[in-house]
């Protein structure tokens, strides 16, 4: 290894930036400039080298999606030039998964679960936090640590509560007569489940809200209502945004409750219904590629269109107000 | 329902040193106990409620299509049968969750130093934060199909790329990597190939999740301690052990509880591959008893279901103390 020549020759060339050249920078009033010495690049040749791996299975996947398994993929393996492109995998996958019909049923939970997930969890940090009152704590425990219980302990019970509640017909898909196997038994444990962690989150976040914001409004007359939405949820607005975010990756990813509380295929949303891949097409693995990336893609979408929202959504949690 | 507020506590969060401006209106104070009360008869009727009822029968049985008047306590038998006659389906699934626990573990610590790296204000680095950070976004019943296709199968698989010896379907076989004799245990302990090959799709996933998480607090870390530590000779590796890994105990902490609680929570990518053998987890053996046919075990299930729990308990109370004790009341 050869130092440059304006390196001072007490500083040991093996080191990396250190936080001497970000100060001496920033004295200087310039971004840091990293220098190009040879860890740099021993750096940059692991990162580039980490970042194709992490490509790899599901740039492997798109491209033999777009690939015939049996006559081609399986034949001249993964990598090859194909013999043809074709979107049949993609058109086969649809019809297999039932995909028009399993989309259709997750923005029907996904979508109402959002909604009040963020309007119930800010009402509740916002009573917690910009009010004291003798149990506001304890509240915020009981919602912190509520949704970091394993859902698996709590499906049985719940199943036999949804049994015994009465739920008309006419407003589900079932012949039941009760809650159990309706959509909106998986929206209300949604809700119920993910309240807790985005109230804590959101009370995190309110807490550093001043509070002479409401005295003032106080002052002014403003009444609790008039509060929430006037004062203080327009001020959490960036932390809504990133939740919702976070949230609506979340809700559609779930496997679990769709899986269990709704037994036709049809009624399941997409994320559950994915085991159907299991069956017959088990081995076609250019079609089980094209199932999944049509399954991951809405939240690609979301992630490559809000990817900032989303990352602060997961570390306002972790940050402390 | 009855929420538990003193109407005559409501005050408004008081500024420190401050009077406390109370309320007046009565109107305020319905509202305020509608916002809680509200959400929080929701969130105890359906996840605390059937938490609790799920321990009380663990000590039942009940076959789940049957009346509720059939229910029998049978005290602790559920679980002298789990720990005895079932002990091999109990302990292999105990097993996987304890290796799933190191294996996230190892896969948080490779997360930190993807965040350390990143942090030192290198070229593209949104770019590299963006590739490694993508999987997170998605399902891990998706990433196990995602991985099936690609990675995992005997033909044109590319873990047999680097897999030495015969190519082998690494999801579908349950051969084991190695196992071990317990002395009071008769089915051997091991890791499968098909489980190893889960974990490492998972670590795939949770190496950009927890890499996020320790690069917020990495940027969040006072440039001024950076500073104290340079001006007092500190090496890098001195000045990340002793200065700037302390200043992440927040992040440390979550991270932790995520870690553990996401492994031993697994069950998704188990479940979506339908469950290959040596693959079993708490969570997929809970959920089998309690599905299973002829209305299923409850009280088996259930039994599970608190072995599980219990082990969950210990993380959730740490964490919940750690954060509310040091918050301001």
């Amino acid at each position: 290894m050869t130092a440059t020549v304006q390196e001072p020759a007490a500083r040991d060339p093996k080191r990396d930036a250190t936080a001497e050249d970000v100060l001496e920078a920033a004295r200087q009033g310039r971004q840091p400039k990293p220098p190009l010495r040879p860890m740099r690049i021993v750096l940059h040749v692991f990162l580039i080298a980490t970042a194709l791996a992490w490509l790899l299975p599901i740039g492997t996947a798109i491209y033999n999606s777009f690939r015939y398994y049996e006559s081609d993929t399986q034949v001249n393996g993964p990598f090859s030039l194909p013999d043809a492109l074709t979107l049949d995998n993609y058109r086969d996958a649809w019809g297999v998964g039932n995909m028009g019909t399993t989309f259709f049923n997750t923005a029907f939970i996904v979508l109402p679960s959002l909604f009040l997930i963020l309007l119930l969890s800010s009402m509740v940090a916002f009573a917690c936090t910009r009010y004291s009152w003798k149990f506001n704590i304890a509240f915020l425990v009981l919602f912190t640590a509520g949704n970091l219980m394993p859902q698996q302990v709590l499906f049985q019970p719940l199943f036999q509560i949804f049994k015994r509640v009465p739920w008309p017909d006419v407003v589900s898909d079932t012949d039941t007569g009760n809650l159990l196997g309706t959509k909106i038994a998986v929206i209300l444990i949604h809700v119920a489940f993910q309240i807790g962690f985005c109230t804590f989150v959101l009370a995190n976040y309110m807490k550093t809200i001043p509070t002479e914001i409401s005295e003032a409004a106080a002052v002014d007359g403003a009444s609790v209502p008039v509060q929430f939405f006037r004062v203080i949820l327009p001020l959490t607005r960036p932390a809504l945004a990133a939740l919702g975010t976070l949230e609506f990756t979340w809700l559609y990813n779930d496997f679990f409750w769709g899986a269990v509380l709704l037994n036709q295929g049809d009624q399941r949303p997409i994320t559950s219904s994915i085991a159907v891949l299991n069956g017959q097409y088990a081995s076609d693995f250019n079609l089980i590629a094209a199932a999944s990336i049509m399954i991951a893609l809405p939240t690609l979408i979301v992630y490559l269109l809000l990817q900032k929202q989303f990352i602060s959504g997961l570390t306002l949690g972790a940050n402390k107000g | 329902m009855t929420i538990p507020i003193d109407a005559n506590e409501l005050t408004a969060a008081p500024a420190r040193g401050r009077r406390r401006p109370r309320f007046r209106v009565s109107s305020d104070k319905a509202w305020l106990v509608a916002m809680v009360g509200v959400p929080a008869f929701l969130h105890i009727v359906l996840v605390w409620i059937p938490a609790v009822l799920t321990i009380a029968l663990s000590f039942t049985e009940w076959d789940n299509l049957a009346p509720l008047s059939d229910i029998r306590a049978v005290g602790l038998q559920n679980y002298w049968f789990i720990f005895t006659v079932f002990e091999g389906d109990l302990f292999a699934a105990l097993f996987n969750n304890f290796v799933l626990i190191f294996w996230l573990t190892f896969c948080s610590v490779v997360g930190m130093l993807f965040a350390y790296l990143l942090d030192k204000n290198i070229r593209g680095s949104r770019i590299y934060q963006s590739v490694y950070y993508f999987p997170v976004v998605l399902s891990l019943a998706v990433v196990g199909f995602i991985w099936k296709s690609t990675m995992f199968s005997r033909d044109r698989g590319l873990l047999n790329v680097v897999w030495p010896g015969e190519p082998v379907d690494f999801v579908g076989d349950g051969t084991k990597l190695f196992a071990f004799d317990l002395p009071w245990l008769d089915p051997q302990l091991g890791l499968s190939r098909n489980f190893a090959a889960l974990l490492v799709a998972m670590a795939w996933r949770h190496i950009g999740y927890i890499m996020v998480m320790y690069l917020a607090g990495l940027k969040a870390v006072d440039l001024s301690l950076r500073e104290a530590a340079a001006i007092d000779g500190c090496n890098e590796w001195q000045a990340f052990r002793h200065v700037i890994f302390p200043s992440l105990k927040p992040i440390n902490v979550v991270v932790v509880v995520i870690t553990v609680i996401e492994a031993l929570r697994a069950y998704d990518i188990v479940a979506a591959l339908n469950e290959p053998r040596g693959t079993e987890v708490m969570g997929t053996l809970v959920t089998r008893s309690l599905l299973g046919e002829g209305g299923g075990r409850v009280g088996f299930g259930s039994a599970y279901g608190v072995v599980l729990l219990l082990l969950c308990l210990g993380f959730i109370v740490w964490y919940v103390l750690n954060h509310y004790r040091e918050t301001d009341r």
